[in-house]
């Protein structure tokens, strides 16, 4: 109860910390000027990035080997329709620059209504809609926080990583992502470009959590993020990414790969909040390796986009390591989230959990898709998986598509998959106490994606319920 | 403030089934009724129709309160008239905390530029949950979410605390309860009693009415009200049980 006293005091001060944690990253005035690589790719192109980026020779190798298999490979054959992806028709690469994508007053109306009513400031609400200068394919940094580089904990791009540490992204680039996994995967170590590098040193507990925030600004900006972690035996670490409000995009790709390593004993759980504009393919490949005893924890909201196909895996490697998935997909309109996880167990006694939480209405499609594998060292391991959808509409729909390969017999594997629409008895009970309809609607909503809320810094989850307030509004006749 | 059933039927709308069969009853502002009768008789029905559950439809009759009509309005607006329904099975509901929940609906039943302090209302949270025994930690958790039978039912009487509303129907606010719970459950309930209050009591045992001594009974028979009297009726009913008021049901006789 004391909790509900500070509320709104506790709203505003995450409005506003959230709003300085923006301003922090101090998008300085002496841009360079527009490089672009064009429309299309090549080899030479491949060589051309690399080569802006002034780099050693094994990441050029990297890079045109992933380029060649790119050509080899063919569009995923599951899942959503990617038809209407044009992969000819992209920009590669492309230096930051003050180019505004668009002027304010051509900002939709929906959109701007969208950052009014979540109280996003006024800065942050012409970056968002892509009508202000903003930096494209490199993550923008502030200084380096003292306290993580003092304990020995580095937090960059990974593009300063290369040229600052080759020695651990050479070890672990691409090891757990290889580009022969999917075309995807492919295509973004061929044409990388920023992405988050954090590296913590054996026994180093990082106290807050590392925040990236993540944008796509430009028309036909292919974006290629590569993030790679690294924590190191009895080590931990917290990283979000990402942003609640919507943000825009041209037509465009956001192909990102993520890689964590995940030492003996140590910890890391990986939050992404991703509220893509109406037009985004987010097709990311995301995986991560537990080692013994070791943690690995994926917290992944999904809330716009166009279509979105992503599975975050965790290969749990040694005896005893855990591994949990906790999403949330928002189909709102015209949206195809096809998400889901994989636990691919490997050693004996390891754990995992799935917990995947959809809402789709006005049309919208969440697919769960999903896999677990117990391999013959898996013993007595045990792996629990719930969906849970709300179809809010006839017009949406939902399914649940779960692989499981068990190759011995003393593990356990449940699953429980759960569809429904919005209960009229608890409709009703809401309503009888004086709320109304939407009101009573959006409360359930909340109640049903507050496992997913709970986990999240307060300024994302005071922000994930404004967001999922405002969306709801008009839900009901 | 006074409710006016008049001739009320109601049938459930899946199968067309008839419960209410021309229901009758007034209860006066500042009144305490109590309605009694056998299982399976309506009377659950008649205050879930009354609310506007939706799996009811009435066919026949008319209900106002405080002089205005009931049933063309939605189960919200009929909550906005004062009206508040303690259910026999209150819904479950997951991640919605209970103490956020009675101040969204204390708020949803004021004005929208008028919200009540949050101050205020962690006060009078707190002295109503004194006053209904409840350990701190109900309000924190999800709404009804793994509460007892007993938990739910005191749930449902801090609510109708907070939400103060002029007209409570309680249904079987009594079933489950052990004695010490029943107590402290009717003492909810007097705390309200006031000429501005008038309350509704669904219940099949007369114990709940030995602790809240009602103003007047109706035996309720086959979707009908079949006998009004004052709170004597509970000790012949107790004594005597509802054989010779079904009888009277029988050959269509009201007293």
């Amino acid at each position: 109860m004391s909790d509900e006293a500070g509320q709104q005091a506790a709203d505003k001060a995450a409005i506003q910390e959230f709003a300085s944690q923006h301003y922090q990253f101090g998008f300085h005035d002496d841009i360079k000027p527009l490089f672009s690589t064009g429309v299309g790719l090549t080899e030479e192109t491949v060589r051309e990035i690399s080569r802006r980026k002034h780099e050693p020779d094994w990441m050029l190798q990297i890079r045109l080997d992933a380029y060649h298999q790119y050509r080899q490979m063919k569009l995923p054959a599951f899942g959503p329709d990617l038809s209407q992806l044009n992969l000819d028709q992209l920009r590669y690469f492309q230096r930051p620059t003050d180019h505004v994508a668009r002027s304010w007053d051509d900002v939709p109306q929906a959109m701007k209504t969208t950052f009014e009513k979540m109280g996003v400031p006024e800065a942050e609400r012409k970056y968002l809609a892509g009508a202000t200068a903003q930096y494209e394919s490199e993550v923008v940094y502030a200084n380096l926080k003292r306290d993580l580089s003092r304990q020995g904990i580095i937090f960059m791009d990974t593009d300063t990583a290369v040229q600052k540490h080759p020695e651990i992204v050479k070890k672990y680039f691409a090891t757990l992502v290889h580009p022969a996994d999917n075309i995807f995967a492919a295509l973004n170590t061929a044409v990388w470009s920023g992405g988050t590098f954090i590296y913590v040193p054996k026994g180093v507990h990082a106290d807050a959590p590392l925040q990236s925030f993540f944008r796509i600004n430009a028309e036909n900006t292919g974006q290629f993020e590569r993030t790679l972690i690294v924590v190191e035996d009895g080590a931990s670490v917290n990283y979000v990414e990402g942003c609640t409000a919507p943000v825009y995009s041209e037509d465009s790709l956001h192909a990102a790969v993520v890689e964590v390593f995940v030492h003996p004993n140590a910890f890391c759980r990986y939050t992404t909040i991703q509220n893509w504009s109406s037009n985004v393919y987010s097709l990311e490949t995301k995986r991560a390796e537990a080692e013994a005893g070791a943690t690995m924890e994926w917290v992944d909201g999904n809330l716009g986009s166009k279509v979105t196909m992503k599975y975050p895996s965790i290969y749990l490697r040694g005896r005893e390591a855990k591994g949990t998935m906790l999403s949330i997909a928002f189909a709102n309109g015209p949206i195809d989230q096809d998400t889901g996880a994989r636990m691919i167990h490997q050693a004996p006694h390891t754990h995992s959990t799935i917990i995947s939480k959809s809402l789709c209405r006005a049309g919208g499609i969440c697919d769960y898709r999903g896999e677990v594998k117990m391999d013959e060292n898996a013993h007595g391991s045990s792996s629990h998986v719930e969906c849970d959808t709300i179809i809010m509409d006839d017009d949406s729909s939902s399914d649940t598509i779960p692989y499981n390969k068990v190759a011995i017999g003393d593990v356990a594997m449940e699953h429980e998959a759960k569809v429904s629409k919005v209960s009229e008895e608890e409709l009703y009970y809401l309503m009888s106490r004086g709320l109304s309809e939407e009101e009573a609607t959006k409360m359930i909503v909340m109640g049903f994606i507050e496992p997913f809320t709970k986990q999240l810094p307060m300024e994302y989850a005071v922000e994930l319920n404004r967001l999922i307030d405002f969306q709801m509004e008009g839900s009901v006749g | 403030m006074t409710l006016k059933i008049n001739n009320l039927h109601a049938i459930i709308k899946e199968t067309g089934e008839e419960i209410l069969k021309g229901v009758d009853l007034t209860v006066p502002t500042g009144e305490i009724h109590a309605i009694m009768g056998p299982n399976g008789t309506g009377k659950s029905t008649l205050s879930e129709t009354i609310m506007g559950y939706p799996a009811y439809e009435v066919t026949q009759g008319t209900v106002e309160f405080d002089g205005q009509d009931v049933l063309s309005r939605p189960v919200n607006e009929r909550a906005r008239l004062g009206m508040f329904l303690g259910m026999q099975y209150p819904a479950e509901i997951q991640g919605v905390n209970n103490a956020d929940f009675i101040r969204t609906a204390i708020n949803a039943q004021r004005p929208e530029n008028d919200p009540l302090p949050v101050m205020q209302f962690i006060q009078r949270l707190q002295e109503n949950m004194a006053l209904l025994e409840m350990p701190d930690d109900i309000t924190d958790r999800y709404l009804n979410v793994g509460f007892s039978g007993g938990e739910k039912k005191r749930n449902e009487v801090l609510q109708m605390l907070m939400l103060q509303p002029k007209l409570a129907i309680l249904d079987e606010i009594d079933s489950g309860l052990d004695i010490d719970a029943l107590r402290i459950v009717a003492k909810g309930i007097n705390h309200l009693r006031g000429p501005e209050f008038s309350a509704l009591l669904i219940t099949h045992y007369e114990r709940l009415l030995e602790y809240v001594t009602p103003d007047k009974i109706h035996v309720m028979v086959d979707g009908q009200i079949v006998k009004t009297a004052g709170p004597e009726l509970a000790d012949e009913l107790e004594a005597d049980g509802y054989a010779k008021y079904e009888q009277i049901r029988r050959n269509g006789v009201s007293e």
